[in-house]
């Protein structure tokens, strides 16, 4: 009893409750909600928004946060886009077409790096300086691709192939889910969540970011070296918002100046808290965050199905933070209150 | 027991004082005059239209609403909070307006409702911060994606139009000045006399301050903050009602990024991000050096995604300046 | 031998202030060291400073008889030197066993985290320290004792040579300080050595081998604990003559209730606290950290109400949920941080002094420059207020003069009932001087006060009563003829540590 006391409290346990029973509620009205066709759906809603929602995570249990993140996103998969477009003129030979996927990290990197080099150097606050960067990496996407898209024709049919062919194919004759295939970027995505909670868990490095964020004045008296850990934080967000930058282009096969990324970071936040990571930093589970992006998938599967309009999406993202919030204040407050107990 | 902490050893006699022409000099709104000055000679340079005051006064009227909202951001920056929400309060409360006065409500009552609106976004925000003691960064984060998403609902992706009559504020001149820019001026020169002058003002800036000490010599500052707050939702909601007349029709993405804007205002104009510190001088002269920065590249034929990189970047370097000036006047 | 640690001419300046002048002090490996003095002596500057909190400004420090130049506390850890801190230092989000090993164990950043490895050896250590801790669960929500075992558990982890402990058994049971110092005790028999920090004579005298003490930021003497008696080792500490202390001039006329609190309760925090200040009275209300003396005073004074219980002033019932309502009422509170709760840093020394009077400066509801500039001159003038301008920011006045800035304050709203939370603490001695003959000037000039304070001395010199919380309730109420240090000790102690000791 006790055993299933502590893990209904727990953070996960609540959202996979709040995803059943959203699942639930949808589905008596609209049965096909709750069929195989429609989970893939779900699925492919996700990956994007899980990437992003791991690096964020990692920067708001370091008690920062980054709103950058989809002018990186877009000006990453610009780059990329670019190079799959004018390579022949600037080598004068086509790039291979994986070429595109480190590029995109790479850049990616680098203005998170860039980031974190502001906020580190200057003492800044991170979120002027990424509102500041969110605006500035997006300019330089509109200026390096002269306000022109990158055409469907451009991007590799491999790359475009990664959110359609799938390497997971669950045999037709299999009782529960046959002839369900899970595409490539599905798979990374995933990859990407298993990876950050190896990360975040099981190492050194991983650990010190907890306790930055759970206790930054006291870090440093504990050898935690400060800059490095919030550079480390700030650049695989911007790494990881590359990563999902070259999976947009594979999901959408175009990539666009003013559209690509735009409002990711809204998204990826809302994700991020209502999966149970606080805003306090210090606290959050890669498990939480990913619940957290399954039940924004659900809701944003459901909206058609129920005859909303998409344009309700961003009010969805608004209030779901907005809840997130609430909720983690109740949770904190419980804590208080449970310590001043035992100071009593 | 021991309380040894610098803070608390520090001894003896005080520090000679600075003299008053430095302390004017490295003031950050000093910077900003100077950095005016500079722009609109660079400006000059470029374009005779610069030496035309006419000219400037047109220009200003497109930022006027993001202007008229920044002064009032500046007081909550200044109480050490921030709202990120007013570009979006804006649109929201201009399509509530538009969106009314569209199904037959006559147009003043659509105006007050709209007003009205603005209130209780301010409200909304005002609940999250004070009443529930959340960051004010994430919350309006939050209510900004939230409000914008709300005028998306209320408009889809469909302009609506108000009424040929009321449209264009920016066209009535008062003594030759754009309507809007008046209107900026005057709330510039009352709010700097209630921050420079009143008890409200200076309360701002010492709960900015140190909040805590504030609540200790019975200053009530959760009330100062759900003011502010107000004000500036219905503020916000003023402007967007003011760039519905402007611009003749309304749609969900009015004022997008305006966030922005107006911060960058504030922080061009010296204000402190971690609040405590700042004036509403410094974000009047900082909103016609951007005006002039912004017309300046239009001028100059500058790509409007390059004004994206210019705003970006003029933020960062903003708010290391002013960090720098404050971390080196005082201690 | 070369002696553990030889530290030489070790002094330290805070802003030009020096904290800690030329103290020379050898530590013998195998010793439990005491570190004696008043608040403010610079024993816990020494003890930062050997565990690389804070660089010297000068002189050296050798280990086993080499110059170590100790950086930082890791540096400080890796040489073998362990700080408790006074407030434990937790992650409170991070499990008791990682709190445990964080910045212990070297490695790769990549390199794995040990967890099962983790927990068996925490677990060992909490066995060790005889206390029952879930170790994987977070630190969040420990009591403050646990979290100082977990500090204790830590520093026995690190196999450290020198643990400095500061104040370790402020708010440990009795039983948990028994164990501490029974492993103190097996740490000297393995030779290695102890800094204790603590303002408990007899506790220093039951574990510890050598003294020093502190005054003033100088080292005034070491010895065996066995030669000196507990009136020397007062006499050395306070240094000066009693005399210094004695200020209050005459017995003002002590006049009608002003404040009178019956049965107040925060549940957790306080219990059943009844008292009364009458007009011209000075109330002392004595007891150690922790014991709610602040949290009643905030309660008094609407920052942290109370839960129930009834507040009188001036033989009025009143409820007071708000500060401006408690100083509508005639009271005022100097807290006891002063940079935490007391000054507007950054902000002009004019403002500070007149931020608590809006009203009278803005009469017309417009600030009146001239007027404000006036009020803040006189009080300057009264309080001897040193600054160079009235404009200055008030972070760069010294402690005493931004502390007599605060009472300025207060003393704009005419207060009828003063409450001062420990107001002389980081003062220097001849500003505190000054203090204590304002607090009796004020007493005479009929207003009601209720001085809170740590140091017994002032105390016993200034009030007309002491009261002593313990645990959070009032366990004394000694009268100024009765009032000795060791009785409002031992009201202060808590009982069950007085049956243990």
């Amino acid at each position: 009893m006790n055993v299933l006391l502590t893990l209904l409290r727990r953070r996960e346990a609540g959202i996979a409750v709040m995803i059943a029973l959203f699942c639930l509620a949808v589905g008596t009205v609209k049965p096909q909600f709750l069929t195989l066709d429609q989970m893939r759906i779900i699925l492919l809603l996700t990956p994007l928004i899980m990437i992003g929602a791991m690096g964020q995570m990692m920067v708001i249990v370091a008690r920062h946060v980054d709103l950058s993140i989809g002018s990186m996103l877009g000006f990453s998969a610009m780059v990329s886009g670019m190079l799959y477009r004018f390579d022949a003129t600037w080598f004068g030979f086509d790039v291979p077409w994986w070429t595109g996927v480190p590029l995109s990290i790479a850049v990616g990197a680098l203005l998170g790096f860039g980031n974190g080099i502001l906020i580190q150097l200057f003492k800044l606050p991170a979120i002027i300086v990424t509102l500041g960067t969110l605006s500035l990496y997006r300019g330089m996407t509109f200026i390096i691709s002269d306000a022109k898209q990158i055409d469907r024709q451009w991007i590799p049919s491999e790359i475009k192939g990664l959110s359609q062919t799938s390497i997971l194919t669950i045999p037709k004759d299999f009782p529960i889910a046959g002839g369900f295939n899970i595409p490539w970027i599905v798979i990374v995505a995933f990859g990407v969540a298993v990876l950050t909670y190896l990360f975040l868990m099981h190492t050194r490095i991983g650990r010190q970011i907890y306790a930055l964020g759970s206790n930054p004045v006291a870090a440093p008296l504990r050898g935690i070296n400060v800059a490095a850990v919030t550079l480390l934080v700030f650049t695989i967000s911007g790494a990881l918002s590359g990563l999902a930058g070259i999976m947009y282009a594979s999901r959408w096969g175009f990539v666009n100046p003013s559209n690509t990324g735009s409002g990711f970071e809204f998204q990826v936040i809302a994700a991020v808290v209502i999966g149970g990571v606080s805003i306090n930093g210090g606290v959050g589970t890669v498990l939480g965050t990913v619940l957290g992006v399954l039940l924004l998938g659900c809701v944003a599967a459901a909206l058609p199905l129920l005859g909303i309009p998409g344009t309700a999406q961003s009010a969805i993202y608004g209030s779901v933070i907005l809840v997130a919030l609430l909720i983690d204040r109740t949770v904190r407050r419980q804590g208080i209150a449970s310590l001043k107990r035992v100071r009593a | 027991m021991n309380a040894e902490s610098p803070a608390v050893a520090t001894g003896h006699d005080a520090a000679p004082p600075r003299p008053r022409w430095q302390v004017l000099l490295i003031r950050p709104e000093t910077m900003t005059l100077i950095l005016l000055i500079l722009g609109v000679f660079a400006g000059s340079l470029l374009s005779p239209f610069f030496l035309d005051i006419n000219y400037i006064l047109r220009s200003f009227t497109l930022y006027s609403e993001f202007a008229i909202v920044a002064l009032v951001l500046t007081m909550v920056i200044i109480a050490g909070e921030i709202d990120l929400s007013p570009a979006a309060n804006m649109a929201l409360s201009a399509c509530i307006f538009a969106w009314l006065q569209a199904n037959g409500m006559p147009i003043p009552v659509a105006v007050v409702l709209g007003l009205v609106s603005g209130l209780a976004m301010g409200a909304v925000n005002a609940f999250f911060v004070i009443a529930l003691q959340l960051p004010s960064i994430i919350v309006t984060i939050g209510t900004l994606t939230l409000y914008r998403g709300l005028a998306q609902i209320i408009a889809g992706d469909k302009s609506i139009r108000v009424p040929e009559w009321f449209i264009g504020v920016d066209k009535i001149m008062l003594v030759g000045i754009p309507l809007p820019v008046v209107l900026f001026i005057i709330l510039a020169i009352v709010l700097g006399v209630v921050l420079g002058n009143t008890i409200f003002g200076r309360q701002i800036y010492q709960i900015g301050t140190n909040d805590v000490a504030a609540r200790h010599a019975g200053i009530r500052s959760a009330r100062i903050k759900v003011g502010l707050f107000l004000l500036v939702g219905v503020v916000a909601a003023f402007a967007g009602i003011m760039t519905a007349s402007r611009l003749g029709s309304v749609r969900y993405d009015l004022g997008l990024g305006g966030e922005l804007q107006m911060v960058l205002m504030a922080m061009l104009g010296g204000t402190y991000i971690f609040g405590g510190r700042g004036t509403i001088l410094g974000t009047f002269l900082a909103a016609w050096l951007l005006v002039i920065v912004s017309t300046g590249m239009i001028v100059a034929n500058v790509l409007p995604a390059v004004q994206l990189v210019v705003l970006g970047a003029l933020l960062i370097v903003s708010i290391i300046a002013t960090n720098l000036i404050y971390s080196r006047t005082q201690r | 031998m070369a002696p553990l640690i030889a530290a030489r001419g070790i002094s330290k300046q805070f802003a030009g202030v020096e904290v800690l002048s030329d103290v020379d002090l050898e530590l013998k490996a195998g010793e439990i060291h005491a570190l004696l003095g008043e608040n403010g002596a610079g024993k816990s500057t020494f003890a930062k400073i050997l565990a690389g909190v804070y660089r010297p400004t000068r002189g050296t420090i050798a280990l086993n008889g080499h110059i170590a130049d100790i950086a930082s506390p890791i540096v400080a850890q890796k040489l073998g030197i362990t700080l408790i801190h006074q407030e434990p230092i937790s992650f409170p989000d991070l499990s008791v066993a990682e709190n445990l090993v964080l910045g212990r164990t070297a490695g790769a950043p990549l390199a794995r985290v040990p967890w099962a490895e983790m927990a068996r050896e925490a677990n060992h250590y909490m066995h060790l320290l005889g206390v029952r801790i879930d170790v994987t669960r977070p630190m969040r929500g420990l009591s403050i004792a646990d979290q100082q075992m977990v500090e204790i558990a830590r520093a026995l982890a690190s196999d450290s040579r020198l643990i400095i402990m500061d104040e370790p058994t402020a708010p440990l049971t009795p039983k948990e300080v028994e164990t501490l110092f029974g492993i103190a005790r097996r740490l000297r028999a393995e030779g290695r050595t102890i800094i204790f920090i603590s303002h408990r004579l007899e506790e220093v005298r039951q574990i510890c081998d050598r003294v020093t003490i502190f005054r003033d930021g100088n080292k005034i003497a070491t010895e065996d604990i066995g030669n000196l008696s507990d009136a020397d080792i007062i006499r050395l500490m306070i240094g000066r003559p009693l005399k210094e202390y004695l200020h209050k001039s005459g017995h003002a006329h002590i006049g009608e209730l002003a404040l009178k609190v019956e049965g107040l309760t925060l549940p957790g925090v306080f219990r059943d606290i009844s008292f009364e200040v009458r007009k011209g009275e000075i109330v002392g209300l004595g007891g150690l950290v922790g014991a709610g003396r602040t949290d009643v005073a905030r309660a008094i004074f609407g920052i942290a109400p109370a839960e129930s219980g009834t507040i009188e002033v001036n033989g009025q019932e009143v409820s007071i949920t708000d500060p401006s309502q408690a100083i509508g009422l005639g009271l005022a509170f100097v807290p006891e941080d002063r940079a935490v709760a007391g000054i507007f840093r950054t902000l002009s020394t004019e403002q500070n002094i007149t931020a608590a009077v809006p009203w009278q400066i803005a009469p017309g509801g417009l600030i009146r420059g001239a007027l404000e500039r006036a009020m803040a001159q006189d009080s300057v003038r009264r309080l001897r207020i040193r600054l160079a301008s009235l404009r200055q920011p008030i972070g760069e006045l010294s402690g005493g003069n931004q502390q007599k800035s605060i009472l300025a304050r207060w003393l704009l709203t005419d207060p009828t009932v003063l409450i001062l939370d420990e107001p002389t603490r980081g003062i220097d001695i001849g500003v505190k001087a000054e203090f204590y003959d304002m607090i009796g000037e004020l007493a005479a000039a009929g207003r009601a006060i209720l001085l809170i304070s740590s140091e017994l001395p002032e105390l016993i010199a200034l009030c007309d009563r002491v009261l002593v919380m313990s645990e959070g309730r009032i366990t004394a109420d000694i009268p100024r003829a009765e009032a000795t240090q060791e009785k409002i000790m031992s009201a202060a102690v808590p009982q069950a540590r007085e049956v243990a000791a």
